[in-house]
């Protein structure tokens, strides 16, 4: 345990020695802003026009006009965020050739992942954490329900695992963080479409691609509800590309 | 307190070591010698579990590299070719990074960190970035961070490549004043340095054994002639024959503004060749033995000369 936090300090303090960590959580939370403010703009006007008739006054829902898109948006964000973050994590110790030194410390390679993997989840949990603050204004101003929101930050704090866990996956592949990098956007991009394919797709094949969507675990948080399948699906999804990970590395010392 | 028994490695087809086995003892330097590409590195770093072995035993200490490969990592320092460095980290930082990964008790981290940075010389930059110091002092962080869980073994993999010349002497200082304590093996391509600072040589060639032992032994057994050369005061050329007669010289040369004498292994002819001197009063201005030099052993051994 000791080991992985270790690990996981010298990963967080890495991310923000370099501009890297500073320049993607200010670009997320740019964005993340401007669809907020975008989201209760129009929220307003609506409230403003509606304000006349009580009967559809009432169907005004602020976490589903708000928080659902502003979910729905923050997972694309954080589908271009996550490949910046994850792609150095192994790449660089390959290409600076620190691995070396982790490989031959009295480390086990579960360790050396565990720790840069929470290392990294931090980051994105320190992100989400900061856009989580503009929610202030809306508690203050409005009344939304607060169970809703909490569940749809940790279905994205889920997704961006998810995310990382492919990243990681990547990275462990090749020393060329642009190669991880694409690759891993690549593939979750293809998660992501899976779900449209699903439209035209029937009988089991619909099931399948719905099941197999990254996003379509998603969406149910995004209303508020906490399923425990789709809590499964992600930890499934994190611990396939933890041990795929794993095996990469494994494989290094067999070649 | 190493041992390697027929240790083979193979990258696809290409066989990287082939049947090595060597041994070195507790509280000796041995050197790891061979050209570019012989299995030097490929060695240590199985040494390190960095590496599998195809087949083949290696130990260090009471453990076995391949069973128990996280008590021998615990006893064992490494210092790859490629200085490990993360450069956006201080000196210091990154020292107790290491600690930490090394598992020294947090208790005792701060006073190994200390003592390693001390040892190692690299008081004067210990607040500053890795990325900013000078390549000497970077070696010393390699060197720090392989010692600072005071291993019993260290390997050294071209511990002064890439120095200037004051710097390797330092460096050199440093390993030579770790000897006693700590078992070392280090590779190298500088002979000199073998000499300098080993007890012994493992010399290796495409991944075969080539050679191994003391230096002296190694000397000696590869040394087929024995003499002297000497330097004449009021003699040149001229003089060669007056030593050539002297029973038991085997051959007399000029080279280098000097004569090389050279008697059958066994029949040392100094009295006489200095009585020669006296009686001719040619005037000596130096004598030194002809010992074959650690270029020659090596050059012999790997050109294919005798396998032990």
């Amino acid at each position: 345990m000791k080991n992985i936090w270790a690990l996981c300090k010298k990963e967080v303090k890495t991310y923000f020695t370099s501009p890297i960590a500073y320049v993607v959580i200010s670009v997320f939370l740019v964005l993340v802003g401007f669809f907020f403010y975008n989201l209760i703009w129009w929220f307003n006007t609506q409230s403003l026009q509606l304000a006349r008739n009580p009967y559809y006054f009432q169907q005004l829902n602020i976490n589903q006009m708000v928080y659902s898109p502003l979910f729905h948006n923050t997972s694309i964000i954080l589908l271009l965020m996550i490949p910046i973050l994850s792609m150095r994590l192994f790449s660089e110790e390959k290409k600076i050739k620190t691995e070396e030194l982790l490989y031959t410390s009295p480390i086990s390679v579960t360790q050396i992942i565990l720790g840069k993997y929470i290392g990294s989840l931090l980051v994105v949990f320190i992100m989400l954490f900061l856009s989580g603050i503009l929610s202030i204004f809306t508690f203050f101003y409005g009344n939304p329900e607060l169970v809703p929101i909490l569940n749809g930050y940790l279905g994205l704090l889920l997704l961006g695992a998810a995310f990382m866990s492919i990243g990681i996956f990547f990275s462990s592949l090749t020393e060329n963080q642009i190669v991880a990098a694409v690759l891993t956007f690549g593939s979750l991009l293809l998660f992501w479409v899976l779900n449209w394919a699903s439209y035209s797709a029937a009988g089991m094949w619909k099931d399948v691609l719905n099941y197999l969507s990254i996003f379509q675990h998603f969406d149910n948080m995004t209303q508020g509800i906490l399923d425990t399948t789709d809590v499964i699906y992600y930890m499934s999804f994190i611990f396939l590309g933890l041990f795929l990970t794993h095996s990469v590395i494994q494989s290094r010392r067999w070649r | 307190m190493i041992e390697v028994q027929h240790l083979t490695k193979k990258y696809g087809d290409l066989l990287a070591v082939d049947d090595l086995s060597f041994k070195v003892d507790r509280g000796k330097i041995w050197g790891l010698l061979g050209p570019n590409a012989a299995g030097k590195t490929s060695t240590m770093r199985i040494l390190t579990g960095y590496l599998s072995a195809t087949e083949g035993k290696a130990s260090i200490g009471d453990f076995d590299v391949f069973e128990e490969p996280s008590k021998v990592k615990k006893i064992t320092g490494y210092l790859p070719e490629d200085v490990p460095l993360y450069p956006e980290m201080t000196v210091q930082g990154f020292i107790h990074f290491v600690s930490e990964i090394k598992q020294i008790a947090p208790s005792k981290r701060k006073e190994a960190v200390n003592k390693v940075i001390e040892i190692v010389g690299l008081e004067p930059v210990r607040k500053r970035l890795i990325k900013n110091i000078s390549r000497g002092f970077k070696q010393r962080v390699g060197l720090a961070q392989a010692m600072v869980h005071d291993p019993q073994v260290l390997i050294l993999d071209e511990p002064t490549i890439g120095l200037d010349p004051a710097q390797i002497i330092e460096i050199r200082k440093l390993i030579k004043s770790l000897k006693g304590e700590r078992t070392i093996i280090l590779s190298t391509h500088i002979l000199a340095e073998v000499t300098q600072v080993c007890d012994g040589v493992v010399i290796i060639n495409e991944g075969k054994l080539m050679a191994s032992g003391s230096l002296e032994e190694l000397v000696s057994s590869f040394n087929d002639k024995e003499g002297v050369f000497i330097k004449l005061k009021r003699a040149g050329q001229e003089a060669l024959p007056l030593f050539s007669s002297i029973p038991g010289v085997k051959e007399v040369s000029w080279d280098e503004n000097g004569i090389k004498i050279e008697w059958t292994k066994g029949h040392d002819v100094r009295d006489e060749i200095i009585k020669m001197i006296a009686d001719k009063d040619l005037g000596l201005l130096e004598m030194r033995p002809l010992s074959m030099g650690i270029e020659e052993l090596y050059l012999k051994v790997i050109s294919g000369g005798v396998e032990q």
